[in-house]
């Protein structure tokens, strides 16, 4: 079914604003993945803010990672709601199909947390913060070792995903080897919960709805947010091909205005209803959950997609993770962060595409990760942004020109 | 040679036994099919599996994709689509649905025949389904065309012939295919 299309000029007359310059591509297809970080994009579409840049977007839904970036690079979609680290390995080279994939524009900061079964969960605190339950976990470790029981086994969503890093980091910083203290594997989101019920795993680092999920299911139960391991962490970005980008620059400015105005929208707890009621019906995925991940306060996700410029690619989280790639052997180095993180994450689109829309936007493209305990400000075009704290839970900030 | 020890992954059963049978005719082994399967990579590497053939729509994709990582689990795991330069094939399997995962060892280029039987076989599957989709649309717009007829018969009392003419002229004169005309005025006696 072709959606009803509404000339150019009638549509910018009626909304008196954006469509300034003409795309060149008015038809264009996005992916996403069944999460609650879906949403600027599912909420874009249903709201009807591409059409007021003059795009007319198709939603494709993905069932994994690995097809959505199978699709992306084979022309398949034009942009997708991808992991961050996706765009940096599918750049390096890491994994299958090496092509350079840039991003403009994160779709929002938090979003995970580690949900355990319900044994597991029994014998270890409570709301003790990462530290506290870092420690608890590695006695189990050592006292299951003793006894001869099997490996815990812990699950993420993909090799390259923050979910993967995180987890890493809490265990490492934990004195847990992720490689050898447990069998860290990765499950597919829609398959988590049934695993965790049936003991083929013993947690999981996931993005809402399904650690929610688990929880109104039994299943397991969540004792810790990915945000208590960094505070204010990147999550998911939305990726294009730099061929694509390049070939198509109007086109791609249109999709970050708009999806920079989503944000906007998605972000008010006002609104955070309706963004569940939109997401469920796009994606099937169940409205009491969502509504659960998206509540404003105490949610398990945290949900951050435009204060504190949580749209703006800063450069040192992608350097911060070219980081984790090297650290976890992922990829071969020497690798130069800074190079990398020019390459791929485009910071002077998103400012473009912010100015469209009179969006403020940061001045500078790079920032000490983690280095704030309390609120903060950064630089800004039109003064200031305010920032919410960012620290690691180990306390070791991470400095991008001085990575190790 | 030995044959390569391949396993399907592939919630499609139909599919999957048709993609069987054509990888046994040309001499590879199928060994296992794991779809939803609790322990994969376990069973991987109890069967010595040389090669793993993923639907596009699995969501075990990305279990496969991990196991580059667990070079503890297999002695030379190799994670691969096609040739990463080859972008016509990459878009032949996006387009079939199909990817391939070499995972024991087996040298990348002894998978592209299979992957290429398997497009096969999944483009062959493709096309049965939209015939079939075909057959029945056409059914059912003979249904609704059935119908139609049958209204204006009783309506205007017309004959058989006359009331399957008139709906031929109200099509041409619209520029509208037999079944929307048919749509039209089955949706006007529901209003009546």
């Amino acid at each position: 079914m072709t959606p009803k299309r509404i000339p150019l000029a009638l549509r910018a007359a009626a909304h008196a604003a954006p469509a300034r310059s003409k795309v060149e591509q008015q038809q264009i297809s996005i992916s996403v993945v069944p999460l609650a970080d879906a949403a600027t994009i599912v909420v874009a579409c249903r709201r009807g803010l591409f059409e007021r840049h003059g795009l007319d977007v198709t939603l494709s839904v993905e069932p994994s990672w690995a097809s959505t970036r199978d699709k992306l690079v084979a022309g398949a979609v034009d942009a997708a709601h991808l992991l961050a680290p996706m765009a940096i390995a599918a750049t390096l080279g890491a994994g299958p199909l090496r092509t350079p994939i840039v991003t403009a524009l994160s779709l929002g900061m938090n979003g995970n947390a580690i949900t355990f079964s319900r044994e597991l969960a029994a014998q270890l605190p409570e709301r003790a913060g990462a530290a506290a339950l870092g420690a608890a976990l590695r006695e189990r470790i050592a006292q299951r070792a003793q006894r001869g029981e099997r490996r815990i086994r812990l699950a993420s969503v993909f090799p390259y995903s923050m979910h993967s890093y995180l987890l890493r980091h809490w265990l490492a910083a934990s004195r847990i080897d992720p490689d050898a203290d447990v069998d860290l594997r990765v499950v597919p989101p829609p398959r988590m919960v049934e695993r965790l019920d049936s003991g083929a795993i013993d947690a999981f680092c996931v993005g809402e709805p399904w650690n929610t999920l688990a929880v109104q299911s039994g299943a397991g139960r969540i004792l810790l947010s990915a945000r208590e391991i960094w505070g204010l962490a990147p999550e998911k970005v939305l990726g294009v091909k730099l061929a694509w980008a390049e070939r198509y620059p109007e086109t791609h400015l249109a999709m970050l205005a708009a999806l920079i105005e989503s944000a906007e929208f998605c972000d008010a707890p006002e609104n955070r209803e309706e963004v569940a009621r939109a997401l469920s019906k796009t994606l099937g995925l169940s409205l009491e959950a969502l509504l659960a991940s998206l509540a404003a306060n105490e949610s398990p996700g945290a949900h951050v997609f435009s204060r504190h410029a949580a749209g703006f690619p800063w450069r040192s989280q992608a350097a911060w993770i070219a980081a984790q790639m090297l650290r976890w052997g992922q990829i071969e180095g020497p690798v130069d962060g800074k190079e990398v993180a020019e390459r791929v994450y485009r910071t002077d689109w998103y400012r473009q595409a912010a100015r469209r829309v009179g969006h403020d936007a940061p001045s500078e493209d790079w920032k000490i990760e983690g280095a704030h305990a309390a609120a903060w400000a950064v630089r800004s075009e039109a003064g200031s942004i305010a920032m919410a704290p960012d620290h690691f839970f180990d306390g070791r900030a991470f400095d991008p020109f001085q990575p190790l | 040679m030995p044959k390569l020890r391949i396993a399907l992954v592939d919630e499609t059963r139909e599919r999957s036994d048709e993609l069987a049978k054509a990888l046994e005719a040309e001499g590879y082994a199928v060994v296992a099919r794991l779809a939803g399967c609790e322990d994969q990579a376990g069973r991987l590497r109890e069967l010595a599996v040389d090669v793993v053939i993923v639907d596009m729509q699995s969501p075990d994709r990305d279990v496969f994709e991990d196991m580059q990582q667990l070079s503890r689990d297999h002695p030379c795991p190799v994670v691969m689509f096609v040739e990463e330069s080859d972008s016509e094939s990459i878009q032949a399997a996006v387009r079939a649905g199909v990817a391939a995962y070499v995972v024991d060892g087996a040298k990348q280029r002894r998978v592209k025949p299979i992957l290429e039987v398997a497009i096969a076989r999944f483009n062959e599957f493709q096309q049965l389904r939209s015939e079939l989709e075909e057959a029945r649309t056409t059914l059912a717009e003979r249904k609704r065309i059935e119908r139609a007829k049958g209204i204006l018969m009783q309506k205007r009392s017309l004959a058989e012939a006359d009331a399957y003419r008139r709906m031929q002229k109200m099509a041409m004169d619209q520029k509208r295919r037999l079944v929307e005309v048919a749509d039209q005025v089955i949706a006007m006696e529901e209003v009546l």
